[in-house]
């Protein structure tokens, strides 16, 4: 372990890693990224498997490999609509690789103590200049594995750290692992590969979230008697709370709330994996899982404020009670047919498309980006406006979008695009609903009040795609499909704009 | 259905309601096509291009009005056309459902339907069939030409060898559709072109089009024009007098006057007055085109070119459409199909005439046996109402630095508390925590704090890949497992391997699926 090598590996990687999460800033440098991750990535498990102190690697290089095939089927077969569903289960795994491992200590842990007391010594005893520990004698310390060696010359003050941060690797990978799975259940709906399916709704067991905070509680207590040696048991016992908690925290939030979800939940495998690096004294376990809990948490931190409302009620799930009566909506949902729809987009000069979950669920996009393609071949300005929260992962609508060949220069955030709407001839949306409910600005006492959103009433005409007369996700009425300029263009969006796009002439 | 063209008996009519091209569209609709012989002559479609696009020649009027269903003509139907209009047939055709009602009594008695051109309301979804714009757009360009026809000079301004020619000053008054046309033509042929409209808000496209908007200096709250269906309204007489005087003022200048001004149902208001007339130079032109309408001139002479005492040409022909024949046959017959298109929304050659539908609706002026005329009001304004706005509160500079001055002291106070209790909560456990444990704490905090600087940077539309690819360097889990898989006991083994295994997926599986996604990411 302490080899200057691997150590002088780890800083290359940890660099090449820093560099390919900062590369990420453009569509043109994150090509480049993508590479420095895998670079650093080899390094890492080169150097790890090559250096010193690690037997066995016959057994990691097999085990590599196989997870390599099932890793490139994966990644090769799965649909860009099906990406968060992709990453909750591989969120997943990180939480129990996390789980894994932290057992993996405590047994060495256990196995070193074993060996001190046959040696006749404590282990962690202090020794007579009060800070470094008594060793054991150099041929059995030879004889240990690097681990071994780290875990051997720990006072008892280290190993009591160690085993907080154990606990704490183990605990959140835990929750990581069985929220991951549930999160992935609820995307995944119908098509989960799992025996059992869960729809999106929140869902809690009876106590709500007082059962949750005696999980958290009972995790505490257990901590405590880990560390005053009551043995494995209730690390088991601990474990089995965090299970536990991952599971009833994500049953309890609604599919709307997925990409809060899934950024919280990449956070949480991050700190696991930082935690772990803590146990087992790998700074570059440290660095990277510091790097990923800080990036989800940003993305959380982002998700949240797009939708105005805090991390806390969206962990708790639920949206809070409306502050007061909310305004009636007045007025008609007016029906439009494609023909209708067509000559408005023929006669328009500027178009912006605001798509949404239901693009992905219709598998649309590839008729939108026909429909894009015919309309810029007329010389029209087409534009998108994606929404922070649009689709149920951070970013999802931009990489469908992409994956249908829509140039990225033209998809726009919302702050580039909100203020373009008065000036723009035809909104299109299609399968969103809240991200461009003007209540969220009219409505002081909506459950969405204050939500930044998409102003797309603002332009001269709105079509809205839309399977049915119903609410969305959260069951909030939407002024938007009752204003004078909005038209309802019902039906299935891929259908819909099928029957659109022979009419653009 | 079949759907039936007549050769129009209006003398002079050049016009035909359905070309070679509008009839392959409409068999398209699954609809079968007839053509009177010689219906197109004077558009310049003759018999054989009809038969080459599948149309079913017919020798005479009378067979033709037997075997259509549907009748689609241009002009309103004369005495002698009425007795052929059978019932369960239905006319397609400009129908005035004032200046033609005791037509259109006779057609609801005899159980006909009746489609009104001019009816069609002005949505933007039945723009499409909007005939009265199309003819109209061809009404203001033709006007141009009839009065370069006319006017003995140049358009546009030119130094030659032979000396200095003026440019022609062209005044357009009324800036509705044909207005507009004729606005474009005349800016095109390099007219010096000024218009002039009751409707301040249409400026902007009066300007738009190259013209010159002529203000009034006059204060008044003036009709909001969508409330109207866009077609201007009566003025106030205070207003009418502002607006004489102006033209009165620019009589003397311009050489082209092109009236366009027509309020619907009623005579077209006098605009042009007998002493702008004599006020302008010999050899100028107007041309009126509210001359059916008694015209915006009152010398005007209906369907004549007339030329005054001091040399004025007057034209007050109403047939400027028809004098395009072959432009105003396509667009009308294009016209005519898209309403079809409407009236056929299986596409299987059956009319459903739905009246339900607001376009259909009000154009139809007679259905089953009833006259259904006036329509309801649409459902649908024409045009969205100009939006008052309120003045958006000017901030003063002062007020505005104050404001700036207040979010930054904030920023620094947030800033200042959030690095105290940082430092604090790290010097505490720095108290009590051995020295191992914080030579990877500082790691773990610096590490963070890069994390969050790097973070920021990146953009919107590239998070899911950048959570596929922290997806996959979490993974760096591995190297715990490789370390721990030599060691130790065989569940160690066991489980070191299981964590090989599915971090081995994740790195490859996220590092790949972000290639792949970031693959697909191009510009334009």
């Amino acid at each position: 372990m302490e080899n200057a090598f691997t150590i002088a590996a780890y800083v290359v990687a940890g660099i090449l890693f820093i560099l390919s999460l900062g590369g990420l800033s453009g569509q043109e440098s994150a090509k480049r990224a993508v590479w420095y991750g895998i670079a650093g990535m080899a390094i890492a498990v080169l150097a790890t498997i090559f250096g010193p102190g690690s037997g066995l690697w016959p057994v990691s290089v097999v085990m590599i490999a196989l997870g390599a095939a099932v890793g490139y089927q994966l990644a090769t077969k799965v649909e860009m609509t099906q990406m968060p569903e992709l990453v909750a289960i591989m969120h997943s795994l990180v939480g129990l690789a996390a789980v894994f491992v932290g057992f993996n200590a405590d047994l060495m842990i256990n196995y070193i103590g074993g060996i001190y007391e046959a040696e006749g010594l404590v282990m962690g005893a202090v020794g007579e200049d009060g800070v470094k520990a008594v060793g054991l004698s150099k041929e059995v310390y030879d004889g240990l594995s690097t681990f071994g060696q780290l875990i051997a010359k720990k006072s008892s003050v280290e190993i009591g750290i160690l085993r907080v941060e154990l606990v704490l690797g183990i605990w959140i990978g835990a929750v990581t692992f069985t929220g991951s799975v549930i999160a992935y259940a609820k995307l995944a709906g119908g098509s989960s590969l799992l025996p059992f399916k869960i729809d999106t709704g929140a869902k809690k067991l009876p106590g709500g979230h007082m059962l949750n905070a005696g999980a958290a509680a009972l995790s505490v207590l257990l901590l405590v008697l880990y560390l005053s040696g009551s043995g494995s048991w209730a690390l088991v016992l601990l474990t089995l709370a965090g299970l536990f908690i991952g599971y009833h925290l994500i049953m309890g939030i609604g599919g709307a709330d997925m990409p809060v979800v899934v950024s919280m939940l990449n956070s949480y495998s991050g700190w696991a994996a930082a935690a772990i690096g803590f146990s087992l004294g790998n700074d570059l376990l440290i660095v990277v899982g510091a790097l990923v809990g800080s990036s989800g948490a940003i993305l959380s931190y982002i998700m949240c404020k797009a939708m105005n409302r805090s991390f806390v009620s969206v962990i708790l799930g639920g949206f809070g009670g409306p502050a007061g009566e909310q305004m009636a909506v007045e007025g008609e949902q007016i029906a439009i047919e494609a023909d209708g729809v067509a000559a408005a987009l023929n006669d328009a000069d500027s178009v912006i498309i605001i798509p949404g979950y239901g693009m992905a669920v219709a598998q649309a996009q590839q008729a939108v980006s026909e429909l894009v393609k015919k309309l810029r071949a007329k010389g029209k300005n087409v534009r998108f406006a994606i929404h922070p929260v649009a689709g149920r992962l951070p970013g999802h609508m931009n990489v469908l979008l992409a994956e249908a060949r829509v140039p990225y220069d033209i998809v726009m955030e919302m702050d580039e695009i909100n203020e373009d709407f008065p000036d723009t001839d035809v909104a299109i949306v299609i399968g969103s609903n809240d991200i461009v409910n003007p209540a969220a600005q009219e409505d002081p006492n909506s459950p969405i009040a204050g939500m930044p959103v998409l102003e797309c009433w603002k332009a001269k005409q709105v079509f809205v795609s839309k399977r049915g007369q119903g609410t969305g996700y959260s069951g909030i009425e939407n002024p938007l499909f009752f204003k004078d300029n909005t038209r309802m263009f019902y039906g299935d969006a891929k259908a819909s704009l099928d029957k659109l796009l022979p009419m653009i002439d | 259905m079949k759907i039936g063209t007549p050769k129009e008996v209006f003398e002079g009519e050049r016009r035909v309601a359905m070309t070679p091209d509008s009839a392959l569209q409409l068999q398209k609709l699954g609809h079968e096509c007839l053509i009177e012989s010689g219906a197109g002559a004077a558009s310049g479609f003759d018999d054989a291009s009809y038969t080459a696009a599948g149309v079913e020649v017919v020798k005479t009027a009378a067979a033709l009005w037997k075997a259509a269903d549907v009748v689609a003509k241009v002009r309103v139907p004369d005495a002698s056309e009425m007795k052929k209009l059978r019932e369960g047939q239905t006319l397609i055709s400009f129908f005035s459902p004032v200046a033609d009602e005791a037509k259109m009594q006779a057609a609801a008695k005899k159980g006909a339907t009746v489609v009104a051109m001019e009816m069609i309301p002005r949505i933007s979804r039945a723009q499409k069939m909007d005939a009265l714009s199309s003819m109209a757009n061809i009404a203001g360009y033709r006007a141009v030409i009839e009065a370069g026809n006319n006017f003995g000079r140049f358009f546009t301004g030119q130094i030659t060898a032979a000396g200095k020619v003026p440019p022609a000053k062209v005044l357009v008054v009324g800036a509705g559709v044909a207005g507009l046309a004729a606005i474009g033509t005349s800016t095109s042929l390099g007219a010096i072109t000024l218009a002039f409209d009751v409707r301040p808000e249409v400026a902007e496209q009066v300007e738009s089009m190259g013209a010159e908007f002529v203000y009034l200096d006059f204060e008044e709250e003036q009709q909001d024009g969508a409330a109207t269906g866009g077609y201007a309204s009566v003025s106030s007489p205070e207003f009418r007098e502002a607006q004489l005087a102006k033209f009165r003022e620019l009589a003397p200048d311009v050489d082209i006057v092109i009236t366009t001004a027509l309020i619907p149902n009623r005579e077209a208001p006098e605009i042009w007055t007998a002493d702008m007339v004599a006020a302008m130079k010999p050899g100028s032109v107007i041309v009126d085109l509210a001359a059916e309408k008694g015209g915006n001139c009152k010398q005007t002479v209906m369907d004549q070119k007339i030329v005054t005492e001091n040399g004025v040409t007057i034209v007050g022909y109403t047939d400027f459409p028809s004098r395009m024949g072959t432009q105003a046959s396509t667009l009308y017959s294009t016209n005519i199909r898209h309403l079809l298109t409407d009236l056929t929304p299986e596409k299987d050659g059956v009319i459903n005439h739905n009246m339900e539908d607001d376009v259909i609706r009000g154009a139809t002026i007679a259905h089953a046996s009833e006259v259904t005329f006036p329509p309801p009001p649409p459902k649908v304004a024409a045009i969205a109402a100009a939006p008052k706005k309120p003045a958006a509160k000017e901030l003063t500079a002062e007020e505005k630095r104050a404001a700036e001055l207040a979010a930054f002291k904030a920023q620094t106070k947030n800033q200042v508390t959030l690095l105290a209790v940082g430092g604090a909560l790290l010097l505490a456990v720095g108290l009590v925590a051995p020295a191992s444990f914080m030579q990877h704490f500082i790691v773990f905090v610096l590490s963070v704090f890069i994390g969050f600087q790097v973070i920021w940077g990146v953009a919107h539309s590239l998070h899911t890949p950048l959570m596929a690819i922290t997806n996959a360097i979490s993974s760096i889990i591995i190297l715990g497992a490789l370390m721990q898989i030599g060691s130790g006991s065989g569940l160690v083994v066991v489980l070191a391997a299981l964590s090989v295994f599915m971090c081995g997926i994740n790195i490859f599986g996220g590092f790949l699926v972000t290639r792949r996604m970031l693959a697909m990411f191009q510009k334009s």
